[in-house]
């Protein structure tokens, strides 16, 4: 399919498929901000999104058929010291993909969340935030600059703590949650821009392909080191990295439903992608500072977000907080694949990404469709509606045991690889750990699960009331990808190991 | 009209608004060759408008120059900044290189002045509309709850 999108783009789209790929939706943005009624906007988004969405699969062929595996972009063809470049190689190519692919299914199926949940004159503006926010995202995902990666990220987060906000028309909380997550990420991002200067002053360029050419002669040096530091916890913040997740459940909680499934499929991804490229294409994994941080720090992080979020997502009664602290864990499983330090645990991680994406995108998707149709996200609101709506609640079940990891979804697919590649450094124990949080796991999907399945509706009245066709079809999708990609993992693995090895640097590449 | 104790505040701020609206304009025009550009002169004249919003009142200020011109000053902005790029590539070049937009040879320059002085109207509509939708989103805001009803 890759191969018949290449042949069809025209040269144009080929040579300047990367700045096209975040330039189209930034430009649209301000113009959603002009146009009069949100449904226009709405379109328009969807327009944006899904050219995004083939830039990204002509990036992802342009990365696979050259021949050193990179597509880099002299942004005014300014030469790499001095000007801006955009470089995409196999890690940047998936990620790209995740984002545009999430982007374009949430905003497909947005419309009828967005007009329960956002007033009137705010519609257009909010697809106009929305569409901030994804070329935001997209531009993390795209620039081999450092301090333009710190620019993206902001405007990603800026736009979405706009987002968050605009919860507040359903639920008050949304706005303290929205200013707690203001903090946290504005302080995440001063402390990656001050690692930056600290790497800046080290080696004096910006670029990252350059400062990962000049690191090694320096990495004794004491502001390498610094700048290590502070970019790790500005980026780990970002990426909700235990214990530096707690903006998290209430940002998800309280936002509307459909930022909530765009913000929990791609934000803290592309977060973790940030840091997974400085932790092994700026910073080489065989540094011996890098190699202690993933020993004494990367992975009892991420084995404690995997176990204590997993039980504090038992204890929640809110089923939005109970996927949010969910995702906080899964993260640690992403952490923790990343922190192993080897080619196998990072593909596992990335694997992971990938996979989690694809979950709790349809996890969250189908509570939008429930918030819409019954206004409830207790579990007791949940209750019954396996007979009411069995289409949403049979994709919210498989995207579940997905979650849990289940033989025959995603899940089970990158846990396994997560737990080969623990296994070949031998740290079983760890391998039992994420066992037993995946028991956890079985218990709080379990409890929700039971609620929708086994118990009687909370009122009777509600007859069969299934969620929008709108809002149907994507998740169908996410749902049956989870299944597909369950049973054939080729695809995404395949893109998980070009990833991992692409990190690696250009000469581990294939 | 005793009552009114303001009045040389008034007739001076009258007399500054545009003068600063004029300087405002000459850090435009400096800013292609010399320190300045789009970011300060934004803020000048959205200073321009402020003082006359914090002499006249917000209500005044929000008849002259309203919120919804502000707003969609800042999206015009970031579009002229964005559409400069697009075409450069139109042209043939990469995105915003100044030197294809006028397909010159290396050396000639028109191009570079050009676009650079679009890039600089671009930042200059972007953050004047801003400040000003900032100001007004802070300046006219009525507390939700009333003192009384706490």
């Amino acid at each position: 399919m890759i191969d018949a999108i290449l042949n069809a783009a025209p040269a144009w789209a080929l040579s300047h498929a990367a700045p096209l790929l975040v330039m189209v939706p930034l430009f649209l943005a301000p113009l959603l901000a002009l146009v009069p009624t949100g449904r226009i906007a709405w379109l328009i988004s969807i327009a944006a999104t899904g050219i995004s969405f083939l830039f990204a699969l002509i990036l992802l062929g342009l990365v696979q058929t050259s021949p050193i595996g990179v597509v880099s972009y002299e942004v005014g063809r300014w030469p790499v010291p001095l000007g801006i470049e955009l470089r995409v190689d196999a890690l940047n190519a998936m990620i790209l993909l995740i984002v545009t692919t999430i982007g374009l299914l949430a905003s497909v199926f947005s419309w009828p969340t967005v007009v329960a949940e956002i007033p009137k004159r705010k519609r257009a503006l909010f697809y106009s935030a929305f569409l901030v926010c994804f070329a935001g995202l997209n531009g993390v995902a795209i620039t081999g600059d450092a301090f333009n990666l710190f620019v993206f990220l902001e405007i990603s987060s800026i736009s979405t703590y706009v987002l968050v906000a605009l919860g507040s028309g359903r639920d008050r909380r949304a706005l303290p949650a929205a200013f707690n997550y203001l903090i946290m990420g504005t302080l995440g991002a001063s402390f990656y821009i001050i690692g930056i200067g600290f790497l800046y002053a080290a080696t004096g360029t910006l670029n990252m392909y350059q400062i990962s050419t000049l690191l090694p002669e320096l990495a004794g040096h004491r502001s390498v080191q610094a700048g290590f530091a502070f970019i790790l916890v500005g980026l780990g913040l970002k990426a909700a990295m235990w214990p530096l997740h707690q903006w998290l459940p209430n940002a998800y909680s309280y936002s509307p439903t459909f930022v909530t499934m765009f913000l929990s499929a791609t934000a803290t991804k592309v977060a973790l992608y940030a840091l997974i490229r400085f932790l092994f294409t700026v910073f080489r994994p065989d540094y011996g500072f890098e190699i202690s941080a993933f020993s004494a720090i990367l992975m009892p992080l991420g084995i404690a977000a995997m176990v204590v979020c997993s039980f504090q997502a038992v204890f929640q009664t809110d089923v939005r907080r109970i996927l949010a602290y969910s995702s906080v864990a899964q993260v640690g499983y992403m952490i923790l694949g990343v922190s192993i330090g080897t080619t196998a645990g990072l593909s596992a991680g990335l694997f992971h990404l990938v996979n989690h994406a694809m979950m709790k995108g349809a996890l969250f998707m189908a509570v939008a469709g429930v918030v819409l149709t019954y206004q409830g996200t207790t579990i007791r609101d949940f209750a019954g509606l396996g007979r009411s709506a069995p289409w949403t609640m049979t994709a919210f079940a498989i995207a579940a045991l997905s979650l849990i990891g289940v033989p025959l979804t995603a899940g089970f697919q990158s846990k396994l690889q997560l737990g080969f590649a623990l296994f070949d450094q031998g740290l079983w124990w760890a391998v039992g750990l994420v066992v037993f949080s995946s028991f956890l796991a079985v218990i709080y999907m379990g409890r929700v699960l039971e609620a929708v399945f086994f118990q009687p509706p909370v009122n009777p009245r509600k007859t069969r009331k299934e969620a929008p066709v709108l809002l149907l079809v994507p998740l169908w999708i996410l749902a049956l990808a989870n299944l597909y990609f369950g049973i054939a993992a080729d695809f995404p693995l395949g893109l998980a190991r070009d990833a991992a090895a692409a990190a690696f640097g250009v000469e581990a590449f294939r | 009209m005793n009552t009114d104790h303001h009045v040389i505040l008034r007739v001076i701020a009258k007399m500054l608004i545009p003068v600063i609206t004029m300087f405002a304009f000459y850090v435009q025009f400096h800013g292609d060759f010399g320190p300045g550009g789009g970011f300060q002169a934004g803020v000048i004249i959205a200073v321009a408008v402020i003082l006359y919003a914090l002499v006249f009142g917000v209500p005044a200020a929000m008849r002259a120059v309203p919120p919804v011109f502000t707003r969609s000053l800042a999206a015009v902005g970031v579009m002229i900044y964005a559409g400069v790029g697009f075409w450069a590539m139109l042209q043939g070049g990469h995105y915003l290189e100044y030197q294809a937009l006028f397909h010159e040879p290396p050396g000639e320059h028109h191009g570079q002045h050009i676009g650079i002085l679009g890039i600089e109207l671009g930042v200059l509509c972007g953050v004047s509309g801003a400040m000003l939708t900032i100001f007004y989103a802070f300046a006219g805001r009525v507390a939700e709850i009333r003192d009384e009803d706490w």
